[in-house]
């Protein structure tokens, strides 16, 4: 399968804390990658130097090359509208607008200057289906976001990221403040919208790496330890470290 | 060592009496305070409102008495200031709260900004005066006047929509950018909105500020309201002439007319309650625009 993000010799310091160490890693196309380790491992920051969120933190400073279909991200020719175009995000806790439903999804149509009616409804409705909503809302679509359930709205801002049609869409540990119902559709979602995009997420729970993930990537103290196909992390890692963690020594 | 007791002894609290007494007092009190003043300046007020008392000006030969000129004055003070000071205010604030990223500029220029809110407004009339009237050549006039008020609510402005930015979560700013807004984009269609009700509340105080203020306005946009403003709307501003404000100052200080000086309070406080439910009214519409839940 083909290689959709590299990163090599990925580092990244806030300020003198040295968060990432020489990250390199090989994320396959139509594929959901799982980052997994410990809080403060670095799987999040790492997550975000996709996108390139942490532009907006203060004192961050990157070095190494992080790869978009052999496009380099961080140089400066880069316009990171265009970038997180892209490559979509999807927070811990879900964080719609407080606008109606529909004007949710169709925010990011409207940055990106789509604004005739019948295309942006069109879409509406395909990024709502596209996050298996579209159902629970179809009746109400000019209801506020702020209505729906947690798990709905977590799915809602999927559809709003689906909606600019990105590439590549990065979950940061996106049903964790989510009950099991909910958490098990947006995993249930997850195996669809491989199909038709490269899903990266950050999980603190190993059981749902190891259900939704092809490829698992472990993180310990900004190191990443261990890379490889799910079934061979969860059943034989190489390293000693990995085998403590995902077997519940440490962690 | 605790003596042992049943759920069912009723322990006395006198202090929790006493405490729950003085509040509701002093709850109470505050209350009949506004109650018995709203009721005294319309006691004394009402009688002396006639057709002929808003709706003409003083003349000086027949005397008779009117305030309609200095109706019109406060109203094109209120329009100019908030004209000057909201959009000035509003972007400071937004300027501090999203761009500024130097945190000790940020920290004095907020520091400034409060000292600046408690300054006595005689002091900014002073300024007005040498600065606005004197050296930019202004004249004592309204315009002038609307100058230096807009100094005089900055401050609140700039403070009160800070705070309400302050208060939008993160996690809206984050997940703008996070599917590619700008900045700017962000701002206007998520972070304002958000913020409208705090932008709102930062209005009706400068209103407020406007409305009452009275000494510096003698100074830099004068005390007379004898005569209607005339000419067009430029010639207008640019004539002197007192606010209802100054001309209460005027009748109940310095002729001893207190009838005249409670009408116009009235007045006042009518204008103020309408401005306020107006300023409301207008939140409300665009808050049913959002989809509130």
């Amino acid at each position: 399968m083909a290689n959709k993000i590299i990163t090599k010799d990925l580092n990244l310091y806030y300020g003198t804390h040295h968060a990432l160490k020489d990250v390199s890693i090989e994320i396959k196309e139509h594929c959901v990658t799982g980052l997994i380790g410990p809080s403060g491992c670095g799987k999040s920051t790492f997550l975000k130097t996709l996108n390139r969120m942490n532009d907006t933190i203060p004192g961050v400073r990157v070095t190494g090359n992080v790869l978009l279909d052999d496009e380099e991200v961080y140089q400066n020719a880069v316009d990171v509208t265009q970038l997180r175009k892209k490559v979509g995000m999807v927070f811990q806790s879900p964080n719609p607008f407080p606008m109606s439903i529909y004007d949710n999804v169709a925010y990011g149509l409207r940055i990106h200057g789509i604004k005739k009616r019948i295309i942006v409804d069109e879409i509406v409705e395909k990024s709502l289906r596209g996050a298996a909503i579209w159902d629970e809302v179809k009746d109400r679509l000019k209801k506020s976001a702020l209505s729906l359930s947690g798990g709905q709205q977590q799915r809602l801002c999927i559809a709003r990221t689906l909606a600019v049609q990105p590439d590549v869409i990065l979950m940061d540990e996106p049903t964790s403040a989510l009950d099991p119902i909910s958490t098990m559709k947006i995993e249930e979602l997850m195996s669809e919208l491989k199909k038709n995009y490269t899903v990266v997420i950050v999980t603190h729970n190993m059981q749902q790496a190891a259900r939704i993930s092809d490829y698992t990537a472990f993180f310990l103290l900004g190191e990443l330890v261990e890379y490889g196909e799910t079934s061979q992390i969860f059943s034989m890692p190489k390293d000693k470290r990995t085998e403590d963690y995902i077997t519940g020594r440490f962690g | 060592m605790i003596k042992k007791t049943s759920i069912t002894e009723k322990r006395k609290r006198p202090l929790d009496k006493l405490a729950y007494f003085g509040i509701f007092l002093f709850a109470f009190l505050v209350f009949a305070m506004v109650v018995l003043f709203v009721v005294y300046i319309l006691y004394n007020g009402i009688p002396g409102l006639t057709w002929e008392f808003l709706t003409t000006a003083p003349n000086p030969i027949e005397q008779t008495i009117g305030i309609l000129p200095s109706i019109i004055n406060t109203g094109y003070m209120i329009l100019l200031a908030i004209l000057f000071a909201v959009p000035v205010g509003v972007g400071g604030a937004i300027y501090l709260c999203e761009y500024a990223k130097n945190k000790r500029l940020i920290r004095i220029i907020e520091f400034t900004t409060e000292t600046l809110s408690g300054i006595p407004s005689i002091i900014f009339g002073v300024f007005g005066y040498v600065f606005f009237c004197t050296l930019l050549n202004l004249k004592v006039s309204l315009l002038s006047g609307a100058l230096t008020l807009t100094i005089i609510v900055l401050p609140t402005i700039v403070r009160t929509t800070g705070e309400a930015l302050k208060a939008v979560p993160n996690s809206y700013r984050e997940a703008a950018q996070g599917i590619g807004a700008t900045k700017w984009y962000m701002i206007h269609t998520v972070l304002l909105p958000s913020a409208s009700r705090g932008i709102i509340t930062s209005i009706i105080l400068a209103i407020g500020r406007i409305v009452g203020e009275s000494a510096a306005l003698i100074l830099v946009s004068g005390g007379s309201a004898m005569y209607m403003p005339r000419g067009n709307f430029f010639e207008q501003i640019m004539g002197s002439g007192a606010t209802l404000s100054v001309e209460l100052y005027r009748y109940a200080y310095s002729r001893g007319e207190n009838g005249i000086g409670f009408s116009i309070a009235v007045v006042l406080l009518a204008i103020s309650v309408l401005l306020n439910l107006l300023v409301k009214l207008i939140n409300k519409k665009l808050g049913t625009q959002k989809a509130e839940s």
